[in-house]
């Protein structure tokens, strides 16, 4: 009998080990005397501040893994490195479509992270202000994110824009008014037009939903299922908001003091955790 | 006939850290298999440990010693207790499927839709699906003015029969399925049994809880009896 096995260091789209972000002088001791288990972030000696250390995780091909933990718990380092908003202090990552996964993305060139920021990534962020250029259209949002993708012709990009609008049920009347005209639940779903606009297969969202009331909160999350449903973008997502991990993930890591305390299947994680950390997260849910 | 599920020595205890490392013994040496296209009942007390094995299984809870080895199509006799996220993923989107007692609604997505998704692999399939989904949840009884409307604002039976359709829709070849009748009439109650044992003739082996008679009855091969987390009994129909 032949069985189709399933060999899995061979599908990951994105494969992170030990990325570590210190601020502040370091010592050979500071991870030491930080983490989960010394309840503190900050190094004793050097006062240096371990926004996340050796975390490591493969991402598969139109997969959706969470991240979640509390406030300083080191979520947004992660993916703010991996989107190169962040120098990283250590670790390394490997993108499958870029050279095949076989190098350090982090050691390339700036060039080289611009051509990766602008035709293998989206990332969507809690606040609008910083995915959106507030000075240019909702239209032109989008078309300034197909630029740097590479697409010149003034026709197709406004053609792509409104259908990009369209799919995120942002009127299409509105495109050429300014995001500051926009309610809250307007401008993320322009930003995540923005972010999908160059049809990345990585995509990074980071709190979407915190600010939003909740009928908007279920469209925004509507829209991310079915885009991620439509399209297979493998997505990173970020919440502290364990119904919204709920909802969108089907792997999730648990994060405190920088460190991963546990990783597992969403439902696993939800209904019966592990580590004490997540099950004092979980018996908080209302 | 060959043995879709074998487990061994299963144990399940959980242990509660925010509750002074707490341990709650929930399942205890237990010790069954399956046929394929088999019914099996589990039957037990309200906490005899009945959801606690469906779960198990389904690695929604984790195994804390023993074996679950399991027939797959895609990945030959796997160990379920051991098997990596990924294979269980694959696992759950082409043969086994989890049918709860109470249907986690997704805002905004219409009863045909949450039914056709299960299907949808492509968009492009998609009315396909809801043609093939439309059927069954007609077939099941609800009233057509709710078929594009969403359910979390069903009443329980309709929400049941969502449920329902959701799970069987895919035609898995594992089927776990919690109380799949106890909110539904006696008619309703008697169409989700043909459904299932249409299943049946197609080969899904399906593991059932319910409190019952009727559809244990008419739908059990072999009913396990759990009490306190061990099997008390295992009775052939």
């Amino acid at each position: 009998m032949h069985f189709n096995n399933h060999n899995s260091t061979h599908e990951w789209v994105l494969k992170v080990e030990n990325l570590t972000k210190i601020y502040g002088e370091h010592t050979e001791n500071t991870l030491a005397n930080t983490g989960p288990s010394k309840g503190t972030n900050i190094c004793p000696e050097t006062g240096s501040i371990v926004a996340c250390a050796n975390i490591s995780f493969e991402l598969f091909p139109g997969e959706v893994l969470g991240i979640v933990g509390e406030s300083g718990s080191g979520k947004s380092t992660i993916v703010k490195q991996l989107f190169f908003d962040l120098d990283v202090t250590m670790g390394s990552a490997l993108l499958r479509p870029f050279k095949n996964g076989e190098v350090n993305i982090f050691e390339e060139s700036n060039q080289k992270k611009r051509f990766m920021r602008n035709h293998l990534m989206g990332m969507v962020y809690q606040n609008p202000r910083d995915g959106l250029n507030f000075a240019f259209t909702s239209g032109g949002n989008i078309a300034e994110k197909l630029l740097m993708a590479d697409l010149f012709h003034v026709g197709k990009i406004r053609e792509r824009a409104a259908e990009l609008l369209d799919k995120t049920e942002v009127p299409v009347a509105r495109m050429d008014d300014l995001p500051a005209y926009f309610s809250g639940g307007m401008q993320q779903r322009v930003q995540i037009s923005k972010a999908i606009a160059n049809n990345p297969p990585l995509l990074f969202l980071d709190e979407v939903t915190s600010g939003l009331d909740v009928s908007v909160q279920a469209r925004v999350l509507d829209l991310i299922r079915g885009l991620q449903h439509e399209l297979g973008i493998a997505m990173i997502v970020v919440s502290h908001d364990l119904s919204v991990i709920r909802m969108l993930t089907d792997r999730t890591l648990v994060l405190k003091n920088g460190r991963i305390v546990e990783r597992g299947l969403t439902d696993q994680i939800l209904q019966d955790p592990q580590h004490e950390y997540t099950q004092l997260l979980v018996s908080s849910l209302l | 006939m060959a043995t879709i599920l074998e487990v061994t020595n299963l144990r399940k205890c959980f242990n509660l850290h925010i509750l002074n490392d707490k341990k709650i013994e929930a399942l205890i040496d237990v010790n069954f298999s399956m046929e394929e296209g088999e019914i099996v009942g589990l039957t037990g007390k309200s906490g005899s440990g009945k959801s606690t094995l469906m779960k198990t299984i389904y690695r929604t809870y984790l195994a804390s010693s023993g074996e679950m080895n399991y027939l797959s199509k895609t990945f030959g006799k796997i160990n379920l207790v051991e098997a990596d996220e990924h294979q269980i993923l694959q696992l759950r989107r082409k043969e086994i499927t989890y049918c709860s007692q109470f249907l986690k609604v997704i805002p905004r997505v219409t009863a045909i839709d949450v039914v056709a998704d299960t299907i949808v692999k492509k968009e492009s399939d998609r009315p396909l699906a809801r043609e093939i989904s439309t059927d069954l949840i007609k077939t099941l009884g609800l009233p057509p003015e709710l078929w594009d409307a969403f359910p979390s604002t069903f009443s329980g039976g309709e929400q049941q029969r969502i449920n329902i359709a959701r799970a069987i829709i895919a035609k898995p070849r594992f089927l776990l399925v919690d109380e799949p009748t106890a909110s539904l009439d006696t008619k309703t109650k008697d169409i989700v049994i043909e459904l299932i044992l249409g299943l049946k003739k197609n080969g899904t082996s399906v593991l059932l809880i319910t409190h019952d008679e009727y559809t244990l009855q008419r739908l059990s091969d072999k009913t396990i009896h759990l009490q306190h987390g061990q099997i008390l009994e295992q009775v052939f129909a």
